[in-house]
């Protein structure tokens, strides 16, 4: 298991996490630094049963999916890392009925630490549903990013 | 513990869907109340440790304030979380999580609340969260 792991394309292997895999998590697009991904509703991922919106855990669990694919995107091998923290602003619920796109952005990493910032949204990408802020540990040794 | 208070948290628990997702449930003894997860393949993240995803566990805790505030404020609608902050201090292996909530402070409109996991050990956190959680009556109007 471990060596497959290792081995497999990142965008695979960001999908292959179990609990990636059962919200539904997918791909939308990854670049140095940069990764895009989505969550989609579904009727057991609601939060809120009045309005049929999606839980901000199922966000949490999304930014900080997105948040890996970012650093390991920016280091370009597959990397353990481990999150310090992970600071959420949820601006408003998103749409009923709506999944949410989630982008994350490595702007920092050291040798030992990666910082990324991350931005949600249903539909519209100017209209966020939510901010976050993150800092990762980064288990081995990753060549510091150029601006 | 009064009726209210249970019927208020049993209705939270019932009647959303991503927590019937995640399989979390509590346990009460008086007014404390422990908030379990417990294990599911669905919850891995990281399928080499393994371990459970960290937003799984953010989002636990974040449950977790959630049951604590419908345990406190009976009879009100689901709140609105405001903001999170997740600390990680551990991995959280492949074995059932437990949290508690304090509720630091419950005003008119907004409480903040303090959350910890652990597992195998109380005096062994795997994770902490504090958020703001935005109260919203149901019917009532509030007081000017």
């Amino acid at each position: 298991m471990s060596d497959f792991f290792h081995t497999t394309p990142l965008p695979e292997r960001m999908l292959m996490a179990p609990h990636a895999d059962a919200l539904g998590l997918t791909l939308v697009s990854i670049e140095p630094g940069r990764g895009v991904m989505s969550a989609p509703w579904r009727e057991d991922l609601v939060g809120d049963p009045e309005t049929g919106v999606i839980a901000s855990g199922v966000v949490t669990a999304l930014i900080d999916h997105a948040c890996g694919l970012a650093i390991n995107s920016a280091i370009g091998q597959p990397v353990p890392i481990a999150t310090l923290d992970l600071r959420i602003d949820y601006l408003r619920p998103a749409a009923p009925k709506a999944g949410v796109t989630a982008e994350a952005h490595a702007y920092r990493l050291t040798r030992t630490v990666g910082f990324v910032r991350a931005e949600a949204w249903d539909a519209d990408r100017s209209d966020l549903v939510a901010t976050a802020q993150a800092a990762f540990m980064l288990n081995t040794r990753a060549q510091p990013l150029k601006a | 513990m009064d009726d209210a208070a249970t019927q208020s948290l049993d209705a939270f628990l019932q009647r959303v869907p991503y927590v019937r997702f995640l399989g979390m449930r509590v346990e009460l003894a008086g007014d404390e109340m422990t908030a379990v997860l417990p294990f599911s393949q669905h919850l891995i993240g990281n399928p080499v440790l393994p371990a459970i995803h960290g937003g799984v566990i953010g989002a636990f805790m974040e449950l977790t304030a959630l049951a604590q505030l419908a345990l406190a404020e009976p009879g009100g609608r689901v709140p609105k979380t405001i903001d999170v902050t997740i600390e990680y201090l551990r991995s959280a292996g492949a074995r059932d999580t437990y949290a508690r909530a304090i509720l630091r402070k419950v005003g008119r409109r907004v409480a903040n609340v303090q959350v910890e996991a652990w597992q195998e050990s109380r005096t062994k956190l795997v994770a902490g969260l504090t958020g703001h959680f935005l109260l919203r009556s149901s019917g009532e109007p509030v007081a000017p």
